[in-house]
């Protein structure tokens, strides 16, 4: 048994995921990696160990797969010291507004499944005493657009539950950190029209995770901008908001 | 389609970029007029594909890494940043860095980049083992020198003209720490200047900054670095081994009118550097590999103070034989131009490794120009004299030059070609330079 401190990543092969992978290993911890196809993971397992020698182990994971969740924590060779949740789906607002299994992947995505998984971990990490639980939510939760309010509502419930999840957890030693990152250049944002300075890259991310886990703090907003933004954003009456189409 | 330009941010022009994310995907993505691009950070129009242009930064995994050779496998998007800022720490640099490090490695195989160290060290190339390319005829294959050598050294310089670069092995030095020992020498002229780069061949790193704005017997005033990897003895008390790498903290924020840079801002600009660096020349003094090998990389978008309409860089490399006489020149119509350019850069070059490789022994200069009024005419010129002295244009650089400069310039061309066609035989890989300098109309 090592002193060594160990990172779970679910959604190990998006961009956040994989520069939070990179930022963890740099900085000494073990990692896990979790995702739906184990073997699409093995190129970054290797990129971290030849990196910065890190220990590093592969776990499928569904996330819409719910009934899985209790054998998928089970199965784990130990519980690790902080689980991050960076998986979601950004889909297609247009589609999701008639198509409703395309409506209900994107709320299960980013609500259901990581919130139902953090649940189960908080319940391990309060059993023990410790552990970090991050969730990487989004500043589109923060109040529903036309553009993007499916997505956006699913992104609100998740930060709801973050925010509860950290009051009732804190009393147990267990900290929960919401990260909420705003314009990222990744898969899921290519192709998207992304407004220059409230843009940042992947590694960005990454390292503001690992900043979060490590300072204790509550909720990120990973640009200082985008706090401005939607706090500008959430202020507006409705009269006036419902009116714009962003 | 999407509007791409290089660094030099001219020409802008229409290409459709792709973004794959698995090797099979680059195949797939690949078309009549395809072209890989980097880090974007060629000037010209190499890294545009005259159809499509591939996007290669996500693929930015190491594969392996053996700290006992110093051998490393990586895809073809991993920066030179990203190496330095990951493996320095461990003791290991890449041997060859160009004036960026934000260049990805596929980037620096494809243009054969050359450091402060060519003169001694030679080019990016020479530390590439091996290189998988996916050809434009749909074959994925390793070369290297004892494999598929045609195609390693076609591909070296080639300027991703022989195909897509999936990934590469290449050799990292070890290094003691991540400290450059610098010396600085003034230069009150050309000559003096050459002098000092001759008789520092010896030295590791090497370069001259020129004022180009001096004239008559300052013509060719320089500043020259030289640099040693220094020894952990060398440090300060307390120092670490590698220095933090620096977050630009400068940046230029929008393009600046193309009136801020004129004939009194750079001929001040450069009194006053001349004037800071003579103080400091004679003695040594350590410095952070950061601002030692990229001055430039702690301004970001610094390609913004040349203004929207962007700017040239014209770097040519003179045979060593007839050097000082045409750089006199070139030197000299530059200064009576006055709209030069504060990056004027001498340095000593060997032997290039690929066949399209830009050194040869001799020197090569820098200039950098906002593109307006009759700045393509007055390059032509200088073309002129550099073809007559039998030297060329760094392709990686360039955004203008004619076919018959080109095809002066590079003797090789007729085997690159034959190599070329033999990867490709429909010519898919197509970049906006390749139609502009090489392929049939």
């Amino acid at each position: 048994m090592t002193s060594r401190k160990s990172v779970l990543v679910l959604g190990g092969s998006s961009d956040i995921g994989r520069a939070a992978a990179r930022a963890f290993a740099k900085a000494g911890y073990d990692v896990g990696l979790a995702g739906r196809d184990v073997a699409a993971l093995e190129p970054d397992a290797a990129d971290l160990r030849a990196r910065y020698n890190a220990e590093v182990d592969l776990h499928q994971f569904d996330v819409l797969d719910t009934a899985s969740f209790d054998g998928f924590i089970a199965g784990l060779p130990a519980l690790p010291d902080v689980v991050i949740s960076i998986v979601g789906l950004l889909g297609l607002q247009q589609n999701a507004e008639s198509d409703l299994a395309h409506a209900t992947a994107i709320m299960r995505s980013n609500y259901e499944g990581p919130a139902l998984i953090l649940g189960l971990f908080a319940d391990k990490f309060l059993a023990r005493g410790s552990g970090t639980i991050v969730g990487v939510s989004s500043v589109a939760g923060d109040r529903g657009r036309a553009s993007n309010y499916v997505y956006g509502s699913a992104k609100a419930g998740f930060s709801a539950f973050l925010s509860g999840l950290r009051a009732r957890a804190s009393r147990g030693g267990v900290h929960v950190v919401t990260v909420k990152p705003g314009f990222v250049r990744t898969k899921m944002t290519e192709g998207m029209k992304l407004i220059g300075p409230l843009t940042v890259e992947a590694p960005v991310v990454g390292d503001a995770i690992l900043a979060a886990v490590e300072n204790k703090t509550d909720v990120v907003y990973v640009s200082g901008k985008w706090r401005l933004v939607m706090l500008i954003i959430k202020a507006l009456p409705e009269a006036v908001f419902k009116k714009l189409k962003f | 389609m999407t509007l791409v330009s290089g660094w030099g941010r001219f020409p802008v022009v229409d290409s459709d970029v792709l973004r794959p994310r698995s090797f099979a995907a680059v195949g797939e993505a690949v078309s009549a007029g395809t072209v890989a691009r980097g880090s974007g950070r060629a000037y010209g129009d190499a890294a545009i594909g005259s159809v499509r242009t591939v996007a290669m930064t996500g693929f930015d995994r190491v594969r392996s890494f053996d700290p006992a050779t110093g051998r490393i496998r990586l895809e073809a998007g991993v920066l030179l940043s990203d190496l330095i800022d990951t493996f320095g720490p461990r003791g290991f640099l890449p041997f060859v860095v160009p004036g960026t490090r934000f260049v990805s490695v596929g980037g620096a195989i494809a243009a054969d980049v050359h450091g402060k160290n060519h003169h001694g060290e030679g080019g990016f190339g020479r530390y590439v083992e091996s290189l998988l390319l996916r050809t434009g005829q749909g074959d994925v294959i390793e070369a290297s020198r004892e494999q598929n050598a045609d195609a390693f050294f076609a591909t070296v310089g080639g300027m991703g003209l022989t195909g897509i670069i999936l990934e590469a092995t290449i050799r990292l030095r070890r290094v003691e720490t991540g400290w450059i020992r610098e010396r600085v020498i003034s230069a009150s002229d050309l000559d003096a200047a050459m002098r000092a780069l001759e008789a520092s061949n010896s030295a590791t790193y090497s370069v001259a900054w020129i004022d180009c704005v001096a004239r008559g017997r300052d013509l060719g005033r320089s500043l020259i670095y030289l640099g040693e990897h220094a020894g952990r003895g060398e440090l300060a008390e307390g120092a670490d081994a590698f220095p933090a790498g620096r977050k630009s903290g400068l940046s230029v924020p929008v393009d600046l009118p193309s009136m801020a840079l004129n004939r009194t801002s750079v001929r001040a600009f450069n009194e006053l550097y001349y004037r800071m660096g003579a103080r400091r020349a004679g003695g040594s003094h350590v410095v952070s590999l950061y601002p030692y090998f990229f001055p430039l990389d702690s301004i970001g978008d610094w390609n913004r103070i040349y203004g929207k309409r962007g700017f040239l860089q014209h770097q040519c490399v003179i045979p060593e034989a007839g050097a000082r006489a045409v750089l006199g020149e070139i030197l000299d119509r530059v200064a009576r131009r006055g709209d030069a350019s504060f990056l004027a850069v001498l340095k000593k070059l060997g032997q290039g490794d690929g066949i399209l490789s830009f050194p040869l022994p001799g020197y090569t200069l820098a200039l950098d120009f906002p593109v307006k009024g009759d700045i393509l005419n007055f390059l032509d010129e200088i073309d002129r004299v550099v073809v007559d002295a039998g030297g060329r244009l760094y392709l990686a650089k360039d955004a203008r030059q004619s076919r018959a400069t080109f095809e002066a310039g590079y003797p090789a061309l007729s085997r690159f070609k034959a190599i070329r066609k033999s990867l490709d035989p429909a010519g898919v890989i197509r970049s906006k330079l390749s139609q502009r300098l090489f392929d049939e109309v």
